[in-house]
């Protein structure tokens, strides 16, 4: 049964890239229990709108978990503290009457903010571009069944094809690496057959491209796993480094 | 104005590659001096921008978004068609075609859809090779599902996720040819107008998001690949920014827009629960293989659905439709729910919801089956609603998800703006009054791999295309005329928001022109619609300014086009005197309350031509005839 509750916010506000920034603080009344995060910001906004304030941006799509467009840090969680979960898919039933939340943008070198709550994740575009496909033009594909998958392989593909590129494993990261995002692109398809033909030049190439967009390091802090909305594992990442190992030693593209 | 849809001559499994032959080719060395437009990166775009360019052209592609990643084709849950047979249950192009075609209850072109049939396989042998992971049987060879529509198995599917997957399959190719050079990506680019240089498309003006800036672009071809208009609704399934100005703009440049009342809501969504809601939320079709629908027999029966006895429960759908049961089409199992819910069966708080139980399958198969098959979408519903699905049946009620009108367009994908080719769910062409669940992807990906890379290359070579640059005074005078729009919207100042104004009108497109409409009831949503418009134009609140990210000053421009567009899907509606698909006039309905045709005098597509801001569009009209495929009475008794 839905409650309301009463609550604090204190939300970054940030004109634009130039400009520091800062917390303002809003006092939030009569929040449904069943309302998403995102809504409760809608409702914030409408009443902005008509108070002659301006709405905080923040940017947002799908709004089931799939498309990757939302994302802010809540309480110093991105996505907030519900495992498995993005922005539009925590409902305000896990907070409590009276609480302060903090909401900030992500957080990284390779993410400008570009205006509040939105930040520019072009470089995880930039990361897909240096590898992460199967060079395939249309019309050249042969029969679809001519090459079996195990259906355990497929899974495990699978599990790691479901990133949607929010770039909350980034923002979670003390390094602000994007290893877990890198290497779910990279494990999905080093384990299928279909990928295996440039499996060494595109570990190598990604690799060197997250360094090019300024993203850190991979120290096995394991923020990224317990942030990911759709609880992608490290086993990933260890992957990677698996087959950037095997590149380097045996590709004669390293 | 007759409209010739060039259906090329020739038996029906010939025409296409009768068709392909005949196009003129473009030479490949020419190919690079060739700019082709595409606007929109879902499944339809990004094929389409990745195919293009992988033969040679330039390509300049647009989204609305910060990443081509992110178009709404991402979250399409269910599966693609496809007429491979594996399973060796029967199936065939024809079989695939003939579904559809009746599937769309008779008014799609029977040319068109038997295209989209023998290109499906394609489809899946392309995506596989991508690496598209879809399920696979133990033997490691591809699995299958069955869909609504169908008494077979023909779905492939990747989880409830095979939208997501597909495209990050087209995102991929459309990346690869970015990072070559032959694509250029403009992201967070809004498409404000179509720039018509001597009758032909020539051109878009675009705002950057992000700045404000307006920008003009040329090229030889445009390709839409928009999607559609159900946000009009305001609540749908639909994502937050997906939008109809860019159709719409082309519509008042000199596109038709043919079928506008043809709108689908699809029966299995999380029910609406409050003022706030700011979207709806589908659960994919494939949940009907395994979940049975039902309602308690007595009205007003509020007992949890634990304590109603299995002989007090009615499952409506299996008792009326034996031999589809809980698989009939997505309109037919809407009009049922609404019925049941009409009649006082209706269950949870608000009355408006029916049982999807899995409490059966679960029994059969085990639960780590059930996981397996649905699990990304319980955890979707257990999310939103709190409540388990594996413990207690889900709540449904249906929802609009997919719009089957749109740009009119030709055999070729080319609409009747010369030069503006408009490819997936932005144009009208295969899904008929109905769309079949699984269609949409296997139609946006065909329209985007496998014909568009053909015709437009025939519209090229066929063409003279005198050279245009963005200095041409009509870039300048389009560009100026969406600057001064963006300027008005800002000047009213008013007491209401887009959002509000918006929720206004999409309840008397829901109430007056949804599931089921009366000429009564759209005579007076016209009538509303037109008030609702003329307030937001005196009353509308847009904070801000335009030369910086403005995310109300976006959202007013989508809403005053809906405002406009809405009015044209009332005028369809009124002038379709019959029932068909998802267009339900309760005055033409069977004894048991089925959609009644008039193949007589409606068997055609109507497309709206626009006259003028002060003038009523016109209506066209292009004659359907089934020589493959009688015409009959719909039935999946």
């Amino acid at each position: 049964m839905s409650q309301t509750i009463r609550l604090t916010l204190k939300i970054w506000r940030q004109k634009g890239p130039a400009d520091p920034g800062r917390f303002e603080t809003v006092a939030v009344d009569g929040v449904s229990t069943d309302m998403s995060f995102l809504e409760m910001l809608d409702v914030v906004n409408e009443k902005r709108i008509l108070e002659g304030g301006e709405p905080i941006a923040f940017d947002h799509d799908c709004r089931e978990g799939i498309c990757g467009s939302c994302g802010a840090v809540v309480n110093g969680r991105p996505h907030g503290h519900l495992r498995g979960t993005t922005l539009c898919q925590l409902h305000m039933r896990h907070f409590r009457d009276g609480d302060t939340i903090v909401i900030e943008p992500f957080r990284a070198r390779a993410f400008p903010v570009i205006k509040d709550l939105v930040v520019d994740r072009s470089a995880l575009d930039r990361l897909i571009q240096a590898g992460g496909y199967v060079s395939v033009n249309t019309g050249s594909a042969p029969e679809a069944n001519t090459l079996p998958v195990p259906p355990d392989r497929a899974e495990r593909a699978m599990d790691a094809a479901a990133c949607i590129g929010c770039g909350a494993c980034v923002a979670a990261c003390p390094n602000a690496s994007a290893m877990l995002f890198t290497s779910a692109k990279v494990s999905h398809l080093a384990l299928l057959p279909q990928g295996r033909p440039e499996a060494a030049r595109r570990v190598l190439a990604m690799v060197r491209a997250m360094d090019a967009c300024g993203f850190g390091n991979c120290s096995n802090h394991r923020e990224c796993e317990m942030t990911c909305p759709k609880e992608i594992s490290i086993v990933h990442i260890a992957r990677l480094n698996r087959e950037a190992l095997k590149a380097g030693f045996l590709s004669p593209e390293a | 104005m007759r409209l010739d849809a060039k259906i090329p001559g020739g038996p029906l499994p010939q025409k296409w590659d009768r068709h392909r032959f005949e196009l003129k080719l473009v030479n490949p060395a020419n190919k690079r001096k060739f700019e082709i437009l595409v606007v929109g990166t879902g499944l339809a775009g990004a094929s389409a921008s990745a195919s293009l360019a992988e033969l040679g052209y330039q390509v300049k592609t647009f989204c609305i978004h910060d990443s081509p990643r992110r178009a709404h084709s991402i979250a399409a849950q269910g599966g693609i068609n496809a007429a491979k047979n594996y399973p060796n249950d029967g199936d065939s192009i024809w079989r695939l075609f003939y579904d559809t075609v009746k599937g769309g209850d008779f008014r799609a072109r029977e040319a068109n859809v038997y295209r989209l049939a023998q290109i499906s396989n394609a489809i899946i042998d392309h995506c596989v090779a991508q690496g598209v992971p879809f399920a696979r049987e133990y033997g490691g060879l591809l699995a299958n599902r069955s869909f609504g529509g169908a008494q077979l198995s023909r779905t492939f599917y990747a989880r409830g996720q095979t939208g997501q997957q597909l495209l990050l399959g087209a995102y991929g190719a459309l990346m690869r040819q970015a990072a070559a050079g032959r694509v250029r990506l403009f992201p967070r680019r809004e498409i404000l107008d179509i720039v018509v240089v001597r009758g032909k498309a020539r051109g878009v003006v675009a705002r950057n998001l992000l700045n404000g800036e307006i920008e003009c672009h040329e090229g030889h071809a445009v390709v839409l690949c928009t999607g559609g208009y159900g946000n009009a609704y305001y609540l749908s399934t639909n994502a937050k920014a997906s939008n109809v100005t860019a159709a719409f703009r082309a519509y008042k440049r000199g596109a038709l827009f043919a079928n506008p009342c043809f709108t689908q809501i699809h029966p299995t969504c999380i029910p609406v629960h409050g003022t706030y809601q700011s979207k709806l939320t589908l659960m994919s079709e494939s949940l009907r293989n395994d979940g049975r629908v039902w309602v308690p027999k007595t009205p007003g029966d509020k007992r949890p659905p634990h304590q109603i006895p299995e002989a007090e429960r009615d499952y409506f759908l299996e008792r009326k439709y034996p031999s589809f049961g809980n698989l009939v089409p997505r309109d037919v199992a809407s009009r049922n729910v609404k019925e049941q819910c009409d009649q006082g069966k209706g269950v949870g708080e608000t009355g408006l919801a029916v049982y999807l139980d899995f409490a059966d399958a679960i029994r059969r198969d085990g639960r780590a089956v059930i996981e397996r098959k649905y699990g990304n979408l319980f955890q979707m519903y257990e999310k939103i609603t709190g409540d388990d699905p594996y413990e207690t049946p889900m709540k449904i009620y249906p929802a609009v998800h997919y719009t089957m009108g749109g740009l009119w367009v030709d055999y070729n994908l080319m609409s009747t703006l010369e030069g503006l080719f408009v490819l997936g769910e932005a144009n009208f062409s295969d899904h008929g009054a109905n769309r079949l669940g699984a269609s949409a992807l296997m139609q946006g990906l065909a329209d985007g791999y496998f014909i568009i890379p053909y015709t437009l290359g025939g519209y090229l070579a066929g063409t003279p295309l005198e050279p245009v640059s963005a200095s041409d005074p009509a870039f300048a005078e389009t560009a100026r005329q969406a600057a001064e729009r963006l300027r008005r919207l800002l000047a009213v100042n008013g007491r209401r928001t887009p959002d509000d104004l918006h929720r206004e009108l999409g309840m008397v497109l829901w109430n007056f022109c949804g599931m089921s409409r009366n000429n009564e009831g759209l005579r007076k949503a016209r009538g509303r619609v037109q008030e609702l418009r003329e307030e937001f134009w005196r009353n509308v609140r847009v904070p801000g300014s335009e030369q910086d990210l403005n995310q109300s000053l976006e959202k007013a421009g989508r809403v005053a086009d809906f405002m406009e567009f809405a009015e044209l899907m009332i005028l369809d509606a009124l002038e379709r005197q019959e029932s068909c698909g998802g267009h339900f006039n309760e005055a033409y309905q069977t004894e048991d309350n089925e959609a009644r045709r008039d193949d007589e005098r409606f068997c055609h597509v109507a497309a709206w031509e626009f006259r003028g801001e002060d003038r009523d569009p016109v209506r066209h009209v292009e004659p359907l005839s089934f020589e493959h495929v009688p015409l009959t009475q719909r039935s999946y008794k």
